[in-house]
């Protein structure tokens, strides 16, 4: 599945695309097929994202999988934080 | 050290409130991210993987304690309550909302701090020994001239658009604590044989993907020339440096491809014309800096301190260093704790440490590029109850210049440039050598850690260099062996193909193990290696 993913202008926030705006959560995130652009320009225009761009993901029962690492990091957040 | 005067104030205080302008206009979609780019990157405003980032500049690693606990509120009020101590000797925050930037910004001019030039393709925040001003080594304090580098490299019209972003360190000692030949132009203050003061230039060195240690360009600037000289290389530069392909625009590609002779045959033509063009600031300028780095007022006092606690001891003879003034000595604050994440610090610890500087170190504090922070004139009688309180804060690990001394970029769990992570290996790498109670017996042992080609982890510098690749939409790690950036630069070797991270983790450890069997007395891991070679280490790796 192709999903999309971006920054939050505002506050920098990785958000996720869900079909009716944008989500915080990966596993909100929906295939888009082949309308990725079209959507990313008018969100970007609206401001609604920064610096967009569309990924490949798969879906099972655990949620949504980005399929680069990078992706996944985004994702799920930095693996190792300061405590 | 240096205290704006007014212009530097107003220049700095107008910067802030043009970028809140900028932001805004971001926000009300009256400019594009295209457009937006390039001015938020003029303010050290990245977009990372999780959020904006911000890198604020400390000129030359120095700040005092009025600064550091700005910073530790800036971590609390704009970010998640810690900061990154970066390997330019900055510090870098994770979390930033771009609108709240413009307000952080003010926060930091009313410290007399900013963030201008930590980015885009500039002069960057000039590099310098973190024991300046106090190291018994050092010919003169090398940071009156990295201050006046600075001043000249400031919103200098003819530098900001250069082919690619360009770094400075100076030094003024034969031992180099800078990486000082891994920048684009390294200077080290010296003597001639006559005793007057110059500069040594060596020009085109640099990490990154294509790692080169800079040449030697001039023996001798006079310190009256220093300004001049320095714009000369940039001018040749600007004027000659690749701009059509990113990875081949910084200095040390141009070196390279004219060849050392005919770059400096350029410069020293440059540098002609220009001495009579009045570029260099007159010697007024220099002696009203001078007086911001004179020695606090130094007392006499025990020269030698009770090390019958062995704790204390080992941390003693870890992590200080000789001091100018025999009742003084420098002390570092480890940022490194078995299984830490290398340069962070929580808010609490930047204000205990800032509280420490004023208490133990005439106010002042250094960050190095390895990612730990100095106080720099610490009484030799303090000295135990300045460990007291840091070890009851976490901050009390004697690992200086260990194998648990790592340095690590952010890597992958923050970078949007990485490929793999630094962090995490970093972390079990610590944990690795201090469960085995090894790192004393591998005594001095330099590990630096990559999370991509750029380097900024240092990984061809370290003696065991690791290199975080993609492959294949997987994290992959080589392992570079023999690097260093101190006064005996040499560049890493690749050991073979790389592993994963656990197999990166076994393969530190092998190579240790090597290195124990065949040192002979007084070897650190680099001399075994250069003295025994790659051959003995790619056995053990891989057969």
């Amino acid at each position: 599945m192709k999903i999309l993913t971006g920054n939050d202008l505002k506050t920098g926030e990785v958000i996720w695309w869900d079909g009716t705006g944008w989500s915080r959560h990966v596993d909100d995130a929906v295939d888009v097929g082949e309308r990725g652009d079209v959507i990313l320009a008018r969100e970007d225009a609206e401001r609604r994202v920064n610096s967009g761009y569309s990924i490949e993901a798969s879906k099972d029962d655990s949620g949504v999988r980005p399929a680069h690492i990078k992706d996944r990091v985004r994702a799920l957040g930095p693996t190792s934080v300061l405590t | 050290m240096y205290l704006y005067d007014s212009y530097d104030q107003a220049m700095v205080d107008a910067r802030v409130e043009e970028f809140r302008d900028q932001a805004q206009r971001r926000l009300e979609g009256r400019i594009t991210e295209e457009q937006f780019r390039p001015l938020r990157l003029m303010n050290g405003l990245y977009l990372q993987l999780h959020a904006y980032m911000l890198r604020v500049a400390i000129p030359y690693g120095t700040l005092n304690s009025r600064q550091m606990h700005m910073l530790a509120d800036i971590a609390d009020k704009y970010d998640r309550g810690y900061g990154h101590f970066t390997t330019r000797q900055n510090i870098q925050y994770n979390w930033i909302k771009l609108e709240e930037t413009a307000d952080l910004l003010a926060d930091l001019a009313s410290v007399e701090m900013h963030a201008i030039q930590t980015s885009g393709n500039c002069i960057r925040n000039i590099s310098s020994d973190h024991f300046a001003g106090a190291a018994a080594d050092e010919l003169i304090d090398p940071r009156p001239y990295a201050e006046l580098l600075r001043q000249w490299s400031s919103f200098h019209p003819e530098f900001s658009f250069l082919p690619r972003k360009f770094k400075i360190a100076v030094i003024a000692s034969d031992t180099d604590r800078a990486a000082m030949r891994l920048h684009d132009i390294g200077i080290q203050i010296v003597k001639n044989d006559d005793g007057e003061l110059g500069a040594v230039f060596y020009v085109g060195g640099g990490m990154g993907r294509t790692p080169m240690i800079a040449p030697l360009i001039r023996e001798f600037v006079p310190l009256d020339q220093l300004v001049t000289y320095s714009e000369a290389c940039l001018r040749v530069y600007n004027r000659y440096g690749r701009r059509d392909n990113k990875y081949k625009a910084r200095i040390k590609i141009l070196v390279h491809e004219l060849g050392k002779e005919e770059y400096t045959r350029q410069v020293e033509e440059e540098f002609q014309n220009l001495l009579d063009q009045g570029v260099e600031p007159p010697l007024a300028e220099l002696e009203r800096l001078r007086p911001y780095f004179a020695d606090p007022e130094f007392t006499d006092g025990p020269k030698s301190v009770d090390r019958s606690d062995p704790e204390f001891a080992l941390w003693a003879a870890r992590n200080t260093h000789r001091h100018k003034h025999d009742s003084y000595v420098s002390a570092v604050i480890s940022l490194k704790p078995v299984a830490g994440i290398p340069g962070d610090a929580s808010s609490e610890q930047m204000h205990l440490m800032a509280d420490l500087a004023k208490e133990y170190s005439f106010d002042e504090m250094r960050v190095m590029h390895t990612q730990n922070i100095v106080l720099p004139h610490v009484k030799i009688a303090d000295l135990h109850a300045l460990w007291t309180r840091l070890e009851a804060a976490g901050l009390g690990a004697p690992n200086l210049d260990t194998i648990e001394d790592i340095i690590a970029c952010p890597g992958l769990d923050y970078c949007s440039l990485a490929n793999a992570r630094s962090i995490p290996l970093a972390q079990r790498l610590s944990q690795r050598f201090a469960e085995k109670g090894r790192t004393e017996e591998l005594g001095e042992l330099k590990l630096k850690i990559s999370g991509c080609i750029n380097a900024c982890g240092h990984h061809h510098a370290g003696h065991i260099g690791i290199l975080g690749v993609d492959k294949k939409g997987t994290e992959n790690y080589q392992l570079l062996l023999g690097g260093s950036e101190a006064e005996d630069t040499s560049m890493g070797k690749i050991t073979g193909r790389g592993f994963d991270e656990d197999g990166v983790i076994d393969a530190v450890e092998k190579v240790t193990d090597i290195y124990l069997d065949k040192r002979e007395d007084g070897e650190r891991f680099l001399d075994t290696y250069r003295r025994i070679g790659m051959d003995p280490f790619k056995e053990a790796l891989y057969d």
